[in-house]
């Protein structure tokens, strides 16, 4: 069990060892000094013979702070199994039953948790009296509702994926759907939940207690202890901070309990792709992208295009781009790519997951950040070199003759501004242009990807756009500018073929009215081909091959490549035929547990060992 | 008599209908494949016929008996049609070893299972799907994405199923396991008999393993007809519309002037 | 980084939330759930304060005056509060009394509860507010700066520190955060007063200990939110475009921390006028809270049901407040419930 010596499992452990040491053995230990009366020795200060002073009886209150675990974390264990056991029942039986029903469950579970918890467990004391068990009762029934809504979302969560589904096709019956498949995948954020519940009940069981609601004299638990110690704080501060720190201690190994259950397997890989997913959409410093000049020993894969060598517009020459792996070292996912986009040209760069290609992109705009480690050779758009700090003229350059469009239009364009704000920024910002001015060049900008009636729509959110019309108003928003490049990063993935066609229609025109030149990745090497001068084809973080888009069928050499080309079916594919196949998908060499999305880039036999350069490259 | 046959289908979800008056047919043996956009209802229907989604009108039949209702025998014929999703992800539980997923599948068959006899199956499943019966044991995160969607194939199969529904089934792949998972459907479909029908967006994957189209857009049938004829000589525009906008390899694209969404 | 082909929305079911209200504009439908809510909200409150005396068990009379009270004074009490009709008969005249705003006659003081809500409840108000206020004005720069740090390159160190060190305040339970105030600048420092109210020395403590939990709470969540604004897309685009930082981080960033903000925020509103209880009864503040307690404590039936009242009926009007607040800034509405 690899969790159980992460630190918090480590101390999560000793610290539940404690509590139930004392727990167990408190009372006996300490239970005669705890209710001893000494009336030489009362309102004793702390010190060294009563660790935190007496109280009104002479009592030794270290004594009772720890004689009082037993009681405390009993009443917090019943509270808490209350709740969780009644959070689990209705949560549970709202799941299974019909539809009607189970939103009503719902609707009343939710309504209850829009009232403050302590009221509620107040309205219960009144029911049941200010006793420990009413208190108790009181306690636990009042975290049913915010356990159900839990329990409620994890398992509705998990009744909604696929392998659900399938179970209920294969026809399976809801109990062995609950029992088989919804338990074991929510038992685990239960019991973390569970054990942050037994966090929250301690302590709301300390502030009944000290409100005097809770535990009654004679008997005492943590909670009163303070209420009695609270009185005497200018003469004994301990007596009310001594147990105070008690109980702030038991909830924080309950927390670190919960914290030590929680299960991420594969941590450390997924703490990658975390990281990798980070970096491709960066915060909000413009930071230089840090580089520890690596510049080793580039091959200079050959960066232009076949047959020409003009001045490149945007280069970058052994690029590479490397993110913690989470132990310490480094995983190289772009290794070592040249590649220069010259003025006017349509560049494709075409890979599979995984391949790099949108960590080159990202790097060739200069928009990478921390976690990602960017190091070139070169890495420049026209005159600015992108491994320097910018300067506000040259940010103000890449501002307005850089586009990027994003793959996903749901959510490359701020949902909480409007159109026109988002269209207006680049020409009142870097080009000083008045707000009517800004908003005929957005106008025109729209127009131009053919959105009708673009002045009225200015004022819509995304949201009133549909997913092909966002793509358009990205692409439009590069237009406000004066682009001289334009990146597109999948950007038609998301949409239907149709629409993807209408899309880089627009693209395409925005190219020829602008004369600026793109670059398009994607991962359908059709689309590529047949909408790029010149594609480059990556794998694995390495350029493959560099080919004219037009011949792309004749002249693919590499294997990896004409694999691409074969085993894509394609309008003139013979259909009595078996596909051409690449090369399976053999076992993973590491099999990722845990379900991280990884396909495993199949294709010819490459060097595949140097995925991992464990940072001593870099 | 046909395999599945779809009658005048209509699916509503509350008040929205997302298919309206859909009738196909899936003759034995052969493979049929329904192309659409996202939103025209093609996954829809591919619920209704397992009983994922409510049929609001017209009937689903499976080799002449209606799976529709809750009556028993509609639930003994929804068993009969088995279906393989989109996403091979999440189509498997992360917690239970493959071999059991694949267990699971046999529910559907309605039979009762000695123990001894369902481990057989199971692994002459996986050896059926070309996964190393072996990894029974496994827990889904220890193979690639075109090991499950193959070993999902064979949950699919454990049901004996008549007809077979392929739900975007290579979507969320790579082209280059895309080929194995389309080689393996048609492969099963021979040496089984199987009747498939394959949904997809992606026109040229659908022209490739399919025998018959259909066409839909706006949760209606817009076209159908046998695949080359289809293809060759499409008489609705919109299916027109989705041949031209196919991306061919190294073929340049053209873009007419009128671009209007 | 994964790149998934092909159709990304496959036509399934839409999202319960959108299928319910297929026809109406989103905001419409949540103004109808939340008022729907409400109206049951007040119903359900109106019957647990009346109910609240009826599910005592034994007799709440008898408990609330003691085993040596005469029965006499007993039987009086019980036709004082009406306990001797039928329940039927009862209901009626507790609503009809509510809506005349008379909430009836303590058992053990004799003075009018609405009198004595009347006279304790701006100060809980003004508790609650200064409360909330703080809170609010200490979490939104906290949270931000926060996740400002942790998305700098040498960010991890310093999140934990932050991270941990709201854990920490998070963790502490308000009555123990007040209790360690008074210690400190009290007890130790003499800076303030350690009970009682209206003045600035005696009242800085109070607002203080029904704050600082909050604040943290809600600075956690504005970090969190704001991690994930900056790791999201359009926060990519808005880099992609170079606008100076300030720009990015306001205009971009900020309005969509807000609906999150607000949310988590109301909630923390309506705990914070249940704070106000355990906070009132530390420092002494003469509010509804403490009125509670000691009603509580003595059995005072009449008295609990009409504080217990007021103070649903103050989340209530919370509750209505941040969902009025919320239409107005979220343009899109895409609230949901929970």
């Amino acid at each position: 069990m690899k969790k159980l010596l992460s630190p918090a499992g480590i101390a999560a452990s000793l610290g539940l060892a404690l509590l139930l040491a004392l727990a167990l053995a408190g009372p006996a230990l300490w239970g005669e000094a705890a209710t001893q009366r000494a009336v030489a020795d009362r309102w004793a200060p702390a010190g060294s013979e009563f660790h935190f002073g007496t109280d009104d009886l002479g009592r030794d209150i270290f004594a009772r702070v720890m004689a009082a675990t037993r009681l405390s974390l009993l009443l917090t264990l019943g509270a808490t199994a209350i709740g969780v056991g009644g959070g689990v029942l209705v949560g549970l039986t709202a799941v299974v039953l019909p539809r009607y029903p189970r939103r009503f469950l719902v609707w009343i579970m939710d309504m209850l948790l829009a009232f403050p918890w302590l009221l509620l467990v107040l309205f219960f004391t009144v029911i049941w009296g200010a006793t420990a068990t009413g208190a108790m009762l009181a306690i636990g029934l009042s975290g049913i509702p915010n356990l159900t809504r839990l329990v409620y979302n994890l398992a509705a969560s998990v009744s909604e994926q696929d392998y659900v589904r399938a179970a209920r096709v294969a026809g399976a019956g809801p109990v062995r759907v609950l029992f088989r498949h919804i338990l074991p995948n929510i038992a685990n954020p239960l019991l973390v939940q569970a054990s942050a519940s037994a966090s929250v009940t301690l302590l709301a069981f300390a502030g009944l207690s000290f409100l005097g609601l809770g535990v009654q004299a004679p008997e005492y638990d943590w909670g009163r202890l303070i209420n009695e110690g609270v009185a005497h704080l200018y003469t004994n501060p301990m007596a009310a901070i001594g147990p105070g720190i008690v109980i702030v201690f038991a909830g924080l190994v309950f927390t670190l309990v919960a914290e030590a259950l929680t299960d991420r397997p594969g941590q450390g890989l997924r703490g990658v792709a975390a990281a990798a997913r980070a970096a491709v959409l960066p915060g909000a410093a413009p930071l230089p992208a840090r580089g520890a000049g690596a510049g080793g020993p580039g091959d200079g894969a050959d960066p232009g295009g076949p047959g020409d060598r003009g001045p490149a517009l945007a280069e970058v020459a052994d690029l590479r781009v490397a993110f913690p792996d989470g132990a310490g070292g480094l995983v190289e996912r772009v290794r070592g790519v040249s590649l220069a986009v010259r003025p006017g040209e349509v560049v494709g760069i075409v890979g599979e997951s995984g391949s790099g290609k949108s960590l080159t992109a990202m790097a060739l705009a200069g928009l990478l950040e921390a976690p990602a480690v960017v190091s070139a050779r070169v890495r420049r758009f026209d005159d600015i070199d992108l491994d320097a700090p910018l300067t506000r003229a040259l940010s103000k350059r890449l501002g307005t003759e850089l586009g990027f469009v994003f793959q996903d239009p749901l959510t490359s364009l701020n949902p909480a501004l409007t159109i026109g704000r988002q269209l207006t920024e680049v020409s009142r910002t870097h080009l000083g242009m008045s707000r009517s001015r800004a908003r005929d060049r957005a106008v025109a900008g729209l127009e131009a990807v053919g959105i009708p009636e673009p002045r009225r729509r200015l004022g819509d959110y995304p949201h009133q756009f549909s997913g092909g019309m966002r793509q358009r108003a990205m692409i439009g928003m590069a237009l406000t500018g004066h682009p001289r490049l334009i990146i597109a990063d999948e950007p038609t993935t998301a949409l239907d073929v149709t629409v993807q066609k209408q899309v880089l229609a627009v693209l395409r025109r925005a190219q020829r009215s602008t004369d600026a030149a793109i670059v398009l990745i994607s991962h359908d090497i059709a689309l590529v081909s047949g909408f790029c001068d010149r594609v480059v084809v990556m794998k694995d973080g390495e350029v493959v091959e560099d080919l004219d888009a037009q011949h792309i069928r004749e002249q693919a050499r590499h294997p990896y490549t004409r694999g691409l080309i074969a085993c894509l079916p394609d309008m003139r594919s013979d259909r009595t035929r078996p596909l051409p196949v690449v090369e399976d998908g053999v076992p993973a060499a590491d099999p990722l547990p845990g379900g991280e999305p990884r396909r495993p880039a199949p294709g010819v036999p490459t060097a595949d060992a140097g995925t991992r350069s464990g940072g001593s490259a870099l | 008599m046909a395999a599945l046959e779809i009658e005048n289908l209509g699916i509503r979800y509350g008040t929205r209908s997302v298919v309206a008056g859909v009738s196909l047919a899936v003759a034995p043996g052969t493979t049929v494949g329904l192309v659409g956009e996202s939103g025209s209802g093609k996954s829809s229907i591919a619920n209704a016929a397992v009983g994922l989604a409510p049929v609001a009108s017209g009937d689903i039949r499976v080799g002449g008996a209606s799976t529709v209702g809750r009556r028993a025998a509609a639930r003994a014929a929804r068993r009969r049609v088995q279906l393989i999703f989109q996403d091979p992800f999440s189509a498997l539980d992360p917690r239970m070893p493959v071999g059991e997923s694949v267990a699971e599948g046999t529910l559907a068959t309605g039979r009762r299972w000695g123990r001894e006899e369902r481990r057989r199956r199971v692994r002459e499943l996986l050896e059926q799907v070309h996964v190393d019966p072996d990894r029974a044991g496994a827990l889904p995160g220890a193979f690639s994405g075109g090991q499950r969607q193959r070993i999902t194939i064979a949950r699919a199969l454990a049901g004996e199923p008549e007809v077979l529904i392929a739900d975007e089934v290579t979507s969320a792949l790579d082209v280059s396991v895309q080929s194995t998972v389309l080689n393996l459907l048609r492969e099963l479909q021979r040496t089984l008999g199987l009747s498939i029908l394959f949904i997809s967006h992606n026109l040229a994957v659908v022209r490739y393993i399919s025998d018959e189209i259909y066409v839909m857009r706006g949760g209606g049938i817009v076209e159908s007809g046998p695949t080359e004829a289809l293809l060759d000589a499409p008489a609705d525009p919109y299916t027109a519309e989705l041949l031209g906008a196919v991306p061919v390899l190294g073929e340049r694209m053209t873009f007419e002037e009128a671009a209007t969404p | 980084m994964t790149t998934l082909p092909g159709s990304p929305r496959p036509a399934g079911p839409a999202p319960a939330a959108a299928r319910t209200a297929s026809r109406l504009s989103p905001r419409a439908s949540f103004a109808i759930r939340r008022t729907g809510r409400l109206v049951t909200s007040l119903l359900i409150v109106v019957l647990a304060s009346f109910f609240v005396v009826h599910l005592v068990p034994g007799d709440p009379v008898r408990a609330a005056l003691g085993p040596t009270a005469p029965v006499a004074l007993v039987e009086n009490t019980r036709a004082d509060l009406g306990l001797d009709k039928p329940v039927r008969e009862q209901f009626p005249d507790y609503v009809s009394g509510l809506l005349r705003g008379d909430l009836g006659t303590s058992i053990q003081t004799r003075q009018e509860v609405s009198e004595v809500i009347a006279s304790r409840f701006p100060t809980t108000l003004t508790l609650a507010s200064l409360g909330f206020a703080v809170a609010l004005a200490g979490a939104l720069p906290l949270g931000m700066a926060a996740a400002l740090v942790a998305r700098s390159p040498r960010g991890r160190a310093a999140t934990s520190v932050v991270s941990g060190g709201l854990g920490v305040l998070i963790a502490i339970p308000d009555f123990l955060v007040s209790v360690g105030l008074i210690a400190v600048f009290s007890v130790w420092l003499g800076l303030f007063s350690p009970a009682g109210w209206g003045d600035a020395g005696s009242s800085v403590l109070p607002v203080l200990g029904l704050a600082l939990g909050p604040m943290a709470y809600l600075a956690r969540i504005v970090q969190v939110e704001m991690i994930k604004v900056l790791d999201s897309t359009y926060m990519a685009t808005a880099r992609a475009k170079r606008l100076p930082r300030r720009l990015v981080l306001f205009r971009h960033a900020l309005p969509n921390i807000v609906t999150a903000t607000l949310t988590v925020g109301g909630l923390l509103l309506s705990g914070l006028t249940a704070g106000t209880v355990v906070i009132e009864t530390v420092f002494a503040v003469p509010g509804m809270g403490n009125t509670l307690i000691s009603a509580v404590q003595t059995k005072d039936y009449p008295m609990i049901q009409g504080v217990v009242l007021v103070f649903a009926l103050m989340v209530l009007a919370v509750n209505l407040i941040v969902d009025l607040i919320l239409i107005t800034v979220d343009p899109r509405t895409s609230i949901t419930e929970g």
